[in-house]
């Protein structure tokens, strides 16, 4: 019931389709780019990080042209869940199914570290299972993962609460140094005004085992989990 | 240029690197004079780089047998059997003079070609490490080498979705002219699934796949491998290639894809010498020969000769010998992965190599004689003459360290023991979802998955390592320790190494000089090899790395792979907590000989390296998987560039698990206090226990020197005399702020004049 698409050129797709099965029990599977439709019975759909088409024009901007696009796009139009991380969540700004832009980090450098980003609401879908201001750590890994946002833009996603992760210290304040990427208002992660399309720059996938990078990414899609669980009970 | 106006003879063929002798032979084996593309055929399979024609008396010498081993050198890559039907397959290599040349790309295609080595027998590639060498930092064009070389990798790598798990990175004066890149990859496999570079079965289709061929690259192999740099290393820019990630990314899949298939028959890398030696090599494995037409080749470029196609070193090309009737099936899956698949060609059985272009036969060679005889030299040998000078130190003369402290920091601030994060942040350490231990440790340690993506109760663990100035002083001592100590680094988390992979930087081998220290460093990689049982199962030689005349000190790179299973009971390198006692594994002698210690602090570069004792050194090691897994160990270090001091201090320093534990060391005075703090005895290890008697016992029982030196705790690193004022007693947050800052501080020079923004932290 959870479909990971696979771009040419993903990197995380088998990672995430790891994390959702083997570790957190959850039907998944890997659907090609190419396909018209998703598969029957999809409750959730994944957009991989990686780097599809090689990122050669700009991130996402191929990608979106893909032919399962317009389905994922059908599915969020309809309500739908869709979480993309990472590349994911360039290909979903790309596509306008999310709000703002993902551009280049302000050092110009590839980062790969982990940071803390903290939940700033937990009533979306992806969120329930943390508490609204809790500090998760997970792993990022990005060339271009600074959010980026006009004023407006920026003033509209705080007024209706699209901000879903922000980047903060270990001790849990929006300091600039714990910017990793120069995102405006050290923007993490968003949802989509219907709440049910999410982007992230971190990794979700690889923060679900206790010996490698800790469990916090699960606090994420086990809540999607759950509540595509409900939804189907 | 029109293929019948050239004409060859002896003066075009020394154009071409090769000798007269070697011509002449070219003469025999034809029976006529060459023509120009078979000229190009025999120079660059009969080039250093190709043909190993003057380090192959020395590797024979090598062990490269053993119970685990599978595959040893002469396919792709070594492969190793891990346990339950999986296999590992590795190998480490050089791609250093297109990194001086052009560093972003020269070290990205670096990186892809080694990977393709890994695929091209049937693994899927999972963890890379890489080992660099380059000039001082104060000149900026080793900034700019160091930053190419690092975008190259990082943007090759990230890209390509292998993760860098890890490396090792040193500056010096002798890389000034000429820097060093060596690539590690290592890929896992089902053992009875390894494919090889062969074409057998007559008539079967030779297929071409991925990247379409260019005019890059061209001469790669004999020309810029094969040759000393003069002055206008410049102008060789276009030998160098490009890398193209992503398309390797996708044939990474397609291969593989192709591999479960059962129509394969074999499949190599067109690496160096591109389509000529991949062609070859497989005919000559099979005993077999091959007929192509070149106008069947994807061409990326129009006009290009049989000469251009056939030596061109375009990237992310492979070639397949398939079943017949499966080259639909074969074309099906390169195409869904949007790459070309061509059939050039078809196995026969003459033995011949018959290549057309344009309706007409260019080349006929017969395969053996251009794979197998290329010529073995016996080059000279001679000792530099000031060889035991550099060995002499009299310790006597050479002032005592009268402000520890200040050493210590000293040496953390210096690059070669600053942090490396600033490099390792920028590469993807994570993908594929396996790293327990990433870079900034002692050796890294990767969880192994099936293809399918079942996890396994297996890790492997990865370490690089050489230390040039040791081999420069004495090449037979400082091989020896590169084995040791990347086995050790292993063996720190607790893993058994299986086996080793190396890479040999070394200069001009026509300088009898540098064929003895050639000579010598193999000689101490197999003692060791074969000392601590892990076979050297694949590796290359990287010979002219020289420019001017000048040589780089030599650098026999070795990586090591270990075996931890189950892998979940590892030991970090760092102090996971405060209150564990730190014990000190192995003997501390007045060793200050070829130390960071000596050279910064006293500007020498002086003495005999300190010594491996390698009986000690396998029981060490045996020691530290016993003691990690009975749970006794659950920190281990490695004591080396920096010494006791410098090993405490990265004990102490944030770990991957986002702590920082300090602590108070007490160590009896029985050598000068520099070689105590400084010295860089080999063979030592610090490790944090909770059960320090069980691991003083399970030492005794090894017979491994050990005695217990202080406790972790508090926010400082403090060592003392048994008795009186402690020599250091420094803050940890100075002390690592200073090791942290060790690059950055360095390179924002370039940043400060606005050529970069800022530095992120």
């Amino acid at each position: 019931m959870f479909a990971v698409v696979q771009f040419p050129g993903s990197n995380d797709d088998r990672d995430m389709q790891f994390a959702l099965k083997s570790v957190l029990g959850a039907p998944a599977s890997l659907v090609w780019h190419k396909a018209a439709q998703l598969p029957r019975g999809t409750r959730a759909v994944l957009l991989p990080g990686g780097f599809s088409y090689g990122d050669y024009l700009r991130c996402g901007a191929m990608a979106r042209f893909s032919p399962i696009m317009a389905a994922v796009r059908r599915f969020a139009e309809a309500g739908g869940f869709v979480l993309g991380t990472c590349n994911g969540f360039q290909i979903l700004c790309e596509a306008g199914l999310l709000p703002g832009a993902l551009v280049r980090n302000r050092d110009l450098h590839f980062v790969c570290d982990f940071v803390h980003v903290r939940v700033e609401r937990n009533d979306t879908a992806f969120t329930t299972r943390a508490r609204t201001g809790q500090r998760l750590r997970l792993p990022i890994k990005h060339g271009e993962g600074c959010y980026f946002a006009c004023p407006e833009l920026l003033a509209q996603l705080e007024a209706k609460r699209q901000i879903v992760l922000r980047y903060v210290t270990p001790e849990g304040s929006v300091a600039p140094a714990a910017n990793p990427n120069g995102s405006v208002g050290n923007i993490a992660g968003i949802v989509s005004e219907a709440g049910n399309v999410f982007g992230l720059m971190p990794h979700p996938e690889h923060a679900v085992e206790p010996a490698l990078g800790g469990t916090d990414g699960s606090i994420l899609l086990g809540s999607l989990l759950d509540r595509v669980k409900r939804e189907a009970a | 240029m029109s293929q019948s106006e050239v004409v060859v003879d002896l003066q075009l063929a020394r154009e071409h690197g090769l000798t007269e002798q070697e011509y002449a032979c070219i003469l025999e084996i034809l029976g006529r004079v060459p023509t120009f593309p078979e000229l190009g055929i025999f120079s660059v399979m009969w080039s250093e780089h190709c043909s190993y024609k003057s380090s192959k008396k020395y590797l024979r010498a090598l062990p490269t047998e053993g119970e685990h081993v599978l595959q040893g050198p002469g396919e792709g890559a070594g492969a190793v059997a891990i346990g339950d039907g999986l296999a590992v397959i590795f190998k480490i290599e050089s791609h250093n003079h297109p990194s001086f040349i052009e560093p972003k790309q020269g070290a990205a295609t670096g990186v892809g070609g080694i990977l393709r080595d890994i695929f091209s027998m049937g693994a899927r590639p999972i963890a890379s490490l890489d080992a660099l060498r380059f000039g001082p930092l104060d000149d900026p064009r080793h900034r700019h080498l160091l930053r190419g070389v690092v975008d190259g990798i990082g943007g090759y790598g990230n890209a390509v979705g292998v993760a860098t798990v890890g490396g090792e990175t040193g500056f010096h004066e002798c890389y000034r002219g000429n820097i060093l890149v060596n690539a590690f990859n290592l890929g896992v496999v089902e053992a009875d699934r390894i494919w090889r570079g062969k074409a057998s079965g007559v008539g079967n289709p030779v297929i071409y796949v991925g990247s379409k061929t260019g005019r890059d690259g061209i001469h790669g192999a004999s020309l810029l491998a094969s040759a000393e740099f003069g002055e206008g290393a410049e102008a060789k820019r276009p030998t160098v290639q490009v890398g193209d990630p992503f398309t390797e990314k996708c044939l990474i899949e397609a291969c593989l894809e192709v591999m479960g298939a059962d129509v394969l028959v074999g499949i190599q890398d067109m690496g160096a010498a591109g389509l000529t030696c991949s062609s070859f090599e497989m005919a000559s494995r099979a005993g077999t020969g091959i007929e192509m037409d070149l106008d069947l080749v994807p061409q990326r470029e129009s006009g290009m000769t049989p000469y251009e196609l056939l030596l061109s070193e375009s990237q992310e090309r492979m070639l397949l010998v398939a079943q017949t009737g499966s080259e639909a099936k074969v074309k099906e899956i390169f195409e869904r992965w949007e790459l070309d698949a061509a059939v050039v060609g078809r196995v026969t059985a003459d033995g011949l190599m018959r290549i057309r272009w344009h309706g007409k036969t260019v080349v006929e060679i017969p395969v053996d004689p251009v794979a197998e005889n290329a010529p073995v030299l016996d080059r000279p040998l001679r000792e530099p003459a000031d060889q035991r000078g550099r060995q002499r130190l009299e310790l006597g003369q050479v002032a005592v360290e009268h402000d520890p402290a200040g050493a210590l920091e000293a040496l953390l601030d210096s690059p070669n023991l600053g942090s490396k994060a600033w490099i390792y942040r920028q590469y993807d350490q994570l993908v594929q979802g396996n790293t327990v231990l990433g870079p900034g440790g002692d050796a890294a340690l990767v969880r192994v998955k099936r293809e399918d993506g079942t996890p396994t109760s297996k890790a492997l663990a990865l370490s690089v390592d050489c230390n040039p100035r040791w081999c420069w002083l004495d090449p037979y001592e400082g091989a020896v320790a590169a084995v040791a100590e990347s086995a050790r680094n292993v063996a720190c988390t607790g893993a058994r190494p299986l086996a080793v992979t190396n890479c040999l930087n070394f200069g001009n081998p026509e300088k009898p000089e540098t064929m003895w220290q050639f000579a010598e460093a193999t000689r101490g990689l197999a003692a060791a090899a074969r000392a601590l049982r892990t076979p050297v199962v694949s590796g290359n030689v990287s010979f002219y790395n020289e420019t001017a005349g000048r040589p780089i000190y030599p650098t026999p790179t070795v990586a090591a792979v270990g075996l931890l299973e189950p892998w979940e009971r590892f030991a970090v390198s760092h102090f996971p907590e405060e209150g564990l006692a730190i014990l000190l594994l192995g003997e501390t002698r007045e060793e200050l000989g070829g130390s960071e210690w000596l050279a910064l602090r006293r500007g020498l570069e002086q003495g005999p390296p300190p010594r491996v004792d390698l009986a000690h050194e396998a029981r060490l090691h045996a020691l530290l998987a016993e003691g990690v897994r009975a749970g006794a160990i659950v920190a281990a270090h490695d004591v080396s560039s920096g010494g006791l001091a410098v090993a405490l201090a990265a004990c102490c320093f944030t770990g991957p698990r986002g702590v920082r534990v300090g602590c108070e060391v007490t160590l009896h005075q029985s050598l000068r206090l520099d070689a105590l703090l400084f010295g860089e005895s080999t063979g030592r290890v610090v490790v944090a226990s909770r059960e320090p008697e069980a691991l003083l016992g399970l030492a005794g029982e090894r017979a491994v020197p050990a005695v217990r030196i202080g406790t972790t705790g508090g926010s400082s690193l403090r060592i003392a005399p048994s008795r009186g004022a402690p020599w250091i007693d420094a803050p940890l947050a100075r002390l690592e702020s200073i090791w942290s800052r060790a690059l950055p501080r360095r390179l924002e020079t370039d940043e400060a004049i606005g050529l970069l923004p800022s530095e992120v932290k």
